[in-house]
């Protein structure tokens, strides 16, 4: 398909947008400043300003001359990104398509968008006018090439440049209309360029040789011979629904029928797929701007509307609907196949294949987060701490077989304690033991089982494990960590046994 | 013709059932070697279905209880069944639950970061059908918390475990029972050496329409066993050895 391409300048960008939160600043001269090389400089000054002669780069003391009164405020640094992103954002009503061009304008990639308003003109007609009710000048042009609709909306008055049309548009705008550097510019105009046709003409090795490759890959870039990258602001999902509403949503119950409405188009739509949710994102849109977003997960693909609404219901608190929400925006951003069964007659699975515990761990995974939910599995290692993998997966099914042949201790401290010992001779359990002040005489001992460190992972000492059990039947799990004797020999209480 | 003790239990069953207790609820598969504390509880069933209340303290006593109550749990699942474990600070080490009957990875634990995100997800498990038990580390739990947690079973007849961590904060609730179990010494077959079976007190402080008791319990690699039949077991054991001399 033929690519067309709108560009959106915005002049006065930034007192635009001060002068709509200060309606009193409409009718005063008034600029910006920014602090470079330590003096104070204009970097935005509104119509007023401009007419008297202030631009954008003089000193603020030479304007300050001029006119005594001139309104200024502090400029911040990265204020026109904000900007130009939130209203790129605004703009995806528009085309799905929106990229940054800063630092005072907006690309459109509007291809098979303009006749859903009934044609280019109208498509800027209404953009322009949008614009102008919230209070922004705005100036707007449409053709094949970036560089083209660029320099058209900047230089010319025309605002639809025909297909195939844009070397014969652009013939009679200035060089600066190619998006060049000033040295470049400068070069031009020392040699007396004053229009892109008086040199379009020349051989390419010429201008390559006089003025360097920017200039040629601009040229080339605004004639469409060739192609220029486009950064969207956003990337569509591919999976993705919207529900437009006709008046702005206040209610939890508007939001639901909402969330249902997008649900059972997307889910009928992946049912045909043979696909399923995995995770998706709800976003609304309100009316003053402001975006919102909740997300779900599930453990299996599904395409259980009822399940995935339940899912969403649980975050619907968190939606600040304030003034009302115009749009929501339902994307699925990871699917999975769903194996698509039979309506049973009866719930024969039980444990993991049956579908009430997986909507249940949605569920549970919703509230506490998907992280808190785990199953441990067995690994073929000794160190007490590492016997066990945890996992998130539901599916996920045992390699080897839970050791049976060492007991290990119902409760097991996540670290150890350090306790003191009477022991007798090496390799002899301890004959008492304190423990949080309180003396355990030993009774019954098991051991030891030394553990061994597994040196390639960390360092330091084996373990010595002994069970021991006390005067009174309690039964704990200490181990003595190095050698009998040595230096740094220390004891542990590690768990306790049932 | 009816006699006396005829017409008493008939009347028994009807009080009964008027206190909202469900003879249909409660499963008939009797639980091997328990079968003296099931005799504690109405209708001599160990009730399924119904939330049980636990004292479960930090530390040693944690684990007593932990080891009895994966030792009940395992005579009450399947192989393919899941138990939803959920608390806050949990200690439980996995592996161990293998000695008492359950697979460790039939367990999926819930790690809430707050007590009321536990007994949210405790009352959400108890609504499901496909799980068969639930279990939930809990510090406090008021009569009217109870109550929900008892509608949500009566459709499901999902069995539950509430671990009290606290024992200040005791109160009237709905549970079926009151359990406390803790550490006793250990028996070895024929006096050897070293820790041998672990043998717990067991105690069923309230019980709901049934007889609180007290016994001694051990866990014998597979099954329970009650102290008495023990000791009994224990004086055969030297006759034979007697007779065998």
């Amino acid at each position: 398909m033929h690519k067309r391409y709108m560009s959106l300048w915005f002049p006065t960008l930034k007192t635009d947008w001060k002068t709509i939160r200060q309606p009193e600043l409409a009718k005063v001269p008034f600029v910006f400043s920014t602090s470079e090389k330590n003096r104070l400089i204009i970097s935005a000054c509104n119509s007023i300003a401009r007419s008297s002669g202030l631009h954008v780069g003089m000193r603020l003391a030479d304007a300050k001359a001029i006119l005594p009164d001139l309104c200024v405020q502090q400029d911040s640094e990265d204020r026109e990104l904000k900007l130009l992103k939130a209203i790129g954002e605004w703009c995806i009503r528009y085309t799905p398509l929106v990229s940054l061009d800063l630092p005072d304008g907006l690309v459109f990639d509007c291809t098979g968008c303009t006749h859903l308003w009934g044609g280019e003109e109208n498509y800027i007609r209404e953009i322009k006018a949008r614009f102008k009710s919230k209070g922004y000048t705005v100036r707007a042009a449409i053709a094949d090439t970036i560089g083209a609709a660029w320099a058209m909306a900047r230089f010319s008055k025309s605002t639809v440049i025909e297909p195939r049309s844009q070397k014969l548009a652009m013939s009679n705008l200035p060089p600066s209309a190619l998006r060049l550097d000033d040295v470049t510019l400068d070069k031009l105009r020392k040699l007396g360029f004053r229009t892109i046709h008086s040199f379009s003409a020349i051989p390419k090795s010429n201008l390559r040789r006089r003025f360097g490759d920017l200039l040629l890959l601009r040229l080339m870039q605004a004639y469409g011979e060739v192609e220029e990258n486009f950064k969207p602001l956003n990337v569509p999902e591919p999976y993705q629904e919207r529900l437009a509403a006709l008046e702005p949503i206040r209610t939890r119950v508007g939001i639901e029928i909402a969330i249902r409405e997008l649900l059972n188009v997307m889910c009928n739509r992946l049912v045909g797929e043979g696909k399923g949710i995995r995770n998706a994102v709800l976003k609304t849109f309100r009316i003053d701007g402001k975006q919102q977003s909740i997300d779900i997960g599930t453990n299996q693909a599904t395409c259980n509307v009822d399940h995935l609404f339940k899912l969403f219901e649980q975050k619907i608190e968190t939606i600040r609907p304030a003034l009302g929400i115009e749009l929501f925006v339902l994307e699925v951003t990871l699917i999975g196949d769903a194996d698509i069964s039979q309506k049973s007659l009866w719930t024969g699975k039980t444990g993991l294949a049956d579908n009430g515990v997986l909507e249940l761990l949605d569920k549970l995974a919703g509230k506490v987060g998907s992280k808190a939910i785990r199953r441990y599995l067995p690994q073929e290692r000794y160190w007490p701490e590492r016997s066990i993998k945890q996992t998130n997966d539901l599916k996920e099914i045992p390699q080897t077989y839970w050791p049976t042949d060492a007991l290990r201790p119902t409760q097991l401290l996540s670290k150890p304690e350090v306790i003191l010992v009477t022991a007798p001779i090496p390799d002899y359990p301890p004959m008492n033991f304190r423990y949080k002040d309180d003396l355990h005489i030993v009774k019954r001992a098991d051991g030891p089982e030394r553990i061994e460190r597994e040196w390639w992972l960390d360092k330091g000492e084996h373990r010595d494990y002994y069970i021991v059990e006390d005067q009174h039947g309690k039964r704990y799990w200490l181990y003595r960590s190095g050698h009998y004797g040595a230096d740094q020999t220390q004891w542990f209480l590690h768990g306790f046994f049932a | 013709m009816e006699t006396k003790q005829d017409t008493i239990n008939r009347l028994r069953k009807e009080i009964l059932a008027k206190q909202g207790f469900k003879p249909e609820l409660a499963s008939t598969s009797h639980i091997k070697g328990l079968s003296e504390i099931e005799a504690a509880f109405p209708n001599g069933v160990f009730p399924t279905g119904m939330i049980h209340e636990m004292l479960f303290q930090k530390g040693e006593e944690a684990a007593a209880c932990s080891g009895f109550l994966g030792a009940l749990l395992s005579s009450l699942t399947v192989p393919e069944s899941i138990i939803l474990w959920i608390s806050v600070g949990r200690n439980l080490f996995p592996p161990s639950i293998k000695t008492f009957g359950i697979e460790p990875h039939q367990i999926v634990f819930v790690d809430a970061t707050q007590e009321k995100q536990v007994l949210w997800a405790l009352e959400e498990g108890l609504k499901c059908q496909g799980i068969t038990a639930v279990v939930a580390e809990l510090r406090e739990l008021s009569f009217s918390q109870s109550k929900r947690l008892q509608l949500a079973i009566e459709e499901s007849h999902v069995t539950g475990f509430v671990l009290r961590t606290d024992a200040t904060k005791l109160s009237t609730t709905t549970c079926v029972s009151r359990w406390q179990v803790t550490a006793l010494p250990s028996e070895t077959n024929d006096g050897m050496p070293g820790v041998g079976f672990p043998k717990w007190n067991v105690e069923l402080l309230r019980v709901r329409n049934g007889q609180p008791g007290k016994w001694e319990v051990g866990w014998h690699g597979n099954q329970f066993q009650i102290a008495q039949q023990e000791a009994k077991k224990a004086i055969n054991y030297q006759k034979l050895g007697r007779l065998r001399a």
